[in-house]
């Protein structure tokens, strides 16, 4: 009796352990977030039990000012360099993509993405010497936003590469010699035409550079110079001294924000596809339905 | 060629690749030339590190090139004979330790990662969408405060250990966090969606008819997923590991926030060795070697992706 | 071969245009001359080298070599939007972030033409391809048969003197591609426009065109109107190229001025008139299969009268098709269309057969 019940335990086991193995990876991915969000609403400093609700760290988060300070440089950093990238980004696709024959071309495409695979040490060590040297010659930059927005955007002009030049690839090129054909030159065929149509790829690029920037820890610290510190400093300063919930706070904030913007975003890019499909296959039907008439009336 | 006829020939074509090509030269290859120069120079006696390397002594040119930067890395010099040995430097104990948390983390990131990317594959097709943005999801919120997080959970008086005493299997709190454990559950939960994507885009491409052609012919399940599944998989395997391992090697902000004194890395070292020991020299020699260990797997995935080209193009 | 197009002078001309991509000739030596207002075919197999033919006219390829002369000025070394020459391409290519409105107003306005002229000239072309219910429409909102006729209607917006159709009803699907060959050539002569298209459809071509090129290897070896091409190719790829032929090679025996004979290895053909060549000549006789006459009783002629047994026997509805394999081995392919002659029915495999044809229907092609 008892062996054919655990019989049929290890059979339910084996037919739903897809499913299993799904739901225990996602607990792992998901389970610290719903930490930080949980313990952000926690009334004492306690990690381990949630004592009762509060919103105190959210007001002590408010209340910090290296935290807030932090916050909009680490915006203003973010936005610059989410917009550099997204440009560099572009041209360097446009190179990688269209033009298969120059001198320097396999040099280009080896330094295009050498930044993808150099450690983030390693990238703001040397932007760091570099930055010394021109300053020891020059007396410029001062270490600060601009030398961090450099850093950042060296890294995300490679994301923005990548993003950009997929798009570039699977794009229809005739759709460019057609407009060249109706009369435009070719700086009016990237405004009119290229631009349009690689749209969505350098929304995404500046998205995805824009949280490279607004996350990095290691290139700012390599390139951050006295008083100037982003939100992602402070809070790597704060953390490894210790618990603190403030942080915990700012994460659920993070969080709740982003996921929103992510799950809108994606239930309207399918609630578009779908009504494509749907308007697309009335097409056909009416198409169908057209050629049978004619045939009818023939 | 003339540089005025190489601007007039095609000026947007020579302005789209110029404006790249010059970024990356600035901000990628003469940061990365000075890194190299700066680690050969000597800075012990406060020279200065951007001095010349060459310099006319009695009408003849030295070049002055140190390799004791590189040598320190390997070679201990006990402070009472001077006596220089081969040895376990603090360097090359930090080198390995980042090895061993790279291959340990890729294998980890491999066994979990596999069969959820596989279990993705053979879901529906509609649900995939929503199951991969799942995945990717917590890519988009802080790298930082994510592992913050487990910090939190992994402290001696955190969720995990209260849970497990509270269910009776342990008495006393485990010593979790600085440990290996807290390292490694650190790494494999930020790297393992790096792992994951590249294998689901090989195997959502996968013909599952082939298995049931293998079962067909007689195979086993398993056999059929060592012997079909696995093998035609093995460019998601290579690039997933690849994209787990690089950023391991490297990385700086876990061992600062889950390890302890034992687990410090080699990007951590390069730090105390630029910002607290204030060694230039050596930072930048560390630096360097640390690219090696990193261009060792590239060489080898670079040749797999020319051989996987050639048997393409056949 | 003829090479060169008989008239001297065109509207369209290209005289000796070459194109080399490193070391492949994709046009070789092409000199053709199309007249105002034809529908002009280059017809050929992929790689024949007709599409860079196209784009050459178009102006996203310069030849190597060659003139490009439309109404007389060269236009060779022009760039794309410098031509009054527009193109429907094959995949249609209609921009996917405009409607349809707008990418057929797309030419007009590069051309700075004002607002009320544009607005008039789109609602004429959309009425001329009948898809004004569609102007507000994105592209992929149509099938493939409306976004052909989007991507013409943009073609012909700005009235180019001529209008290039690459593979025009390639993308589509057989039924719909039958009703739509009479449509565009019904919209094109309405507008009266001079035509130059790319096909590998034989059928299309005929349909379509006035004149025919037949290219290969990138040069063209015959130009004419499509019965000319069917009827009298003048070499054996044409021939062979351009619907089912039988193709005899023989020798030259007799030549007489209004009749002649050539010895083939299964009897002698005797042809209605002169080839005006030397005895022993190799020479190939090329017969089309419905001109052929077949039957299982011994006709009343008493030359091109062959005979054989049926091997294989191809039902196609409005014709039938028979392989008949001759004394040697050596087969020829016979067609019959079904219901004129029934007593054609009662063929069956293994049966002996009699063929023949008139003296008048064999092309004699000269090597």
């Amino acid at each position: 009796m008892k062996t054919s019940s655990s019989q049929a335990l290890l059979r339910l086991l084996q037919a739903h352990f897809g499913k299993l193995w799904l739901l225990v990876v996602y607990l792992f991915l998901y389970g610290p977030l719903l930490f930080l969000i949980l313990f952000s609403f926690n009334s004492t400093r306690q990690d381990a039990v949630f004592t009762g609700f509060s919103t105190r760290w959210y007001e002590a988060l408010l209340n910090d000012s290296r935290l807030v300070g932090g916050f909009f440089l680490s915006l203003k950093v973010a936005v610059i360099t989410g917009t550099l990238s997204t440009i560099l980004g572009t041209f360097a696709a446009f190179v990688l993509v269209r033009y298969q024959r120059f001198r320097g071309r396999s040099l280009f495409s080896g330094l295009v993405s050498a930044p993808l695979v150099m450690p983030e040490v390693i990238i703001g060590l040397s932007l760091l010497l570099l930055m010394v040297a021109v300053q020891h010659a020059i007396g410029w930059p001062e270490r600060g936003a601009t030398t961090i927005v450099l850093g950042h955007t060296l890294l995300g002009m490679a994301y923005a590469t990548v993003v950009v030049a997929a798009r570039l690839r699977e794009m229809d090129r005739t759709i460019e010699e057609a407009a060249m054909d109706l009369g435009c030159r070719p700086l009016q065929v990237f405004f009119l035409v290229t631009l349009p149509n690689i749209l969505p790829s350098l929304v995404a690029a500046w998205m995805l550079t824009f949280t490279l920037s607004f996350d990095d820890v290691v290139i700012s610290e390599f390139l951050s110079g006295p008083g100037v510190t982003t939100l992602p400093q402070v809070i790597f300063g704060y953390a490894r001294r210790g618990v603190n919930p403030s942080i915990y706070a700012a994460a659920t904030i993070l969080i709740l924000t982003v996921s929103t913007g992510i799950i809108a975003y994606s239930i309207l890019t399918m609630r578009a596809q779908r009504r494509r499909e749907r308007d697309a296959q009335a097409a056909v039907l009416a198409e169908i339905r057209s050629v049978e008439e004619n045939v009818g009336t023939a | 060629m003339n540089i005025q006829r190489w601007l007039h020939v095609h000026p947007g074509r020579r302005f789209v690749i110029g404006v790249p090509f010059v970024w990356l030269l600035i901000f990628f290859v003469v940061p990365f030339l000075i890194l190299l120069r700066i680690s050969v120079t000597d800075m012990g006696n406060g020279v200065n590190p951007f001095a010349p390397l060459m310099q006319a002594v009695d009408g003849s040119l030295h070049i002055m090139l140190k390799y004791q930067n590189y040598l320190s890395i390997f070679e201990e010099v006990d402070k009472g004979s001077g006596a220089k040995a081969w040895g376990q430097t603090i360097y090359l104990e930090a080198y390995l330790t980042s090895l061993k948390y790279a291959c340990l983390t890729t294998i980890l990131c491999l066994v979990i990662g596999y069969p959820f990317a596989y279990f993705i594959a053979r879901a529906k097709k509609s649900v995939q969408p929503a199951l991969l943005m799942l995945v990717m999801l917590p890519f988009w919120t802080s790298f930082l405060l994510r592992v913050y997080a487990w910090k939190g959970i992994l402290a001696d008086q955190g969720v995990v250990n209260n849970v497990l005493v509270w269910a009776g299997f342990i008495q006393e709190p485990l010593q979790l966090l600085y440990s290996d454990v807290s390292m490694l559950v650190g790494m494999t939960y930020v790297y393992c969606p790096f792992m994951i994507l590249p294998l689901y885009a090989t195997l959502v491409k996968l013909d599952f008819r082939l298995l049931e052609a293998a079962y067909d012919l007689g195979a086993s399940p398993w056999k059929a997923f060592w012997l079909i599944t696995v093998p035609l998989s093995k460019a998601g395997i290579i690039a997933g590991s690849m994209l787990v391992f690089i950023p391991c090697v490297g990385e700086f902000v876990i061992p600062s926030l889950l390890g302890g004194a034992e687990n410090i890395m080699i990007g951590r070292v390069v730090w105390d060795e630029m910002f607290s020991s204030n060694n230039w020299p050596r930072a930048s020699a560390l630096a360097v070697v640390m690219i090696l260990f990193i261009l060792v797997p590239m060489a080898v995935y670079n040749h797999y992706g020319a051989e996987r080209e050639a048997a393409g193009k056949e | 071969m003829n090479q060169h197009d008989s008239h001297p002078s065109g509207f369209l001309l290209t005289e000796n245009l070459v194109k080399r991509f490193d070391d492949v000739v994709a046009v070789d030596d092409v000199s053709i001359s199309i007249q105002k207002g034809e529908i002009f075919a280059l017809l050929g197999s992929s790689g024949c080298g007709k599409s860079t033919l196209l784009r050459i006219l178009a102006g996203f390829e310069k030849p190597t070599a060659g003139r490009v002369l439309l109404n007389g000025l060269d236009i060779a070394s022009f760039p794309p939007y410098e031509r009054p020459i527009n193109m429907m391409f094959q995949s249609y290519a209609l921009f996917p972030h405009l409607n349809i409105w707008d990418n057929v107003a797309f030419g007009l306005k590069r051309e700075g033409m004002p607002p009320a002229q544009i607005k008039t000239r789109v609602e004429e072309m959309l009425e001329l391809v009948q898809l004004t219910a569609y102007a507000k429409r994105k592209p992929h909102q149509l099938s493939g048969g409306q976004q052909q006729r989007v991507a013409l209607a943009r073609s012909l917006a700005k009235k180019p003197q001529l209008l290039l159709l690459d593979e025009p009803l390639g993308a589509l699907d057989k039924k719909l591609r039958q009703r739509t060959q009479f449509e565009l050539v019904h919209i094109i002569e309405s507008v009266g426009v001079t035509v130059v298209m790319v096909t590998h459809d034989q059928e299309e071509a005929m349909t379509m065109a006035s004149r025919i090129a037949v290219m290969s290897h990138g040069r063209v070896l015959q130009v004419g109107t499509p019965q000319e091409i069917y009827e009298c190719p003048t070499n054996r790829f044409v021939a062979d190229f351009i619907g089912n032929i039988n193709l005899f090679d023989g020798q030259l025996s007799v030549d007489e001025h209004d009749r002649s004979e050539i010895t083939i290895d299964q009897g002698v053909v005797h042809i209605d008139h002169g080839i005006g060549g030397s005895i022993g000549m190799p020479l190939t006789i090329a017969v089309r299969p419905e001109k052929i006459y077949i039957s299982k009783t011994r006709p009343n002629v008493n030359v091109n009268l062959f005979s054989g047994k049926v091997r294989e026997i191809g039902y196609f509805g409005s014709y039938s098709s028979f392989i008949v394999e001759m004394q040697d081995g050596r087969t020829v392919v016979v067609t019959e269309p079904n219901g004129s002659r029934l007593e054609n029915i009662d063929i069956t495999w293994d049966d002996r057969v009699f063929f023949w044809w008139d003296e008048a229907d064999p092309v004699v092609l000269t090597h």
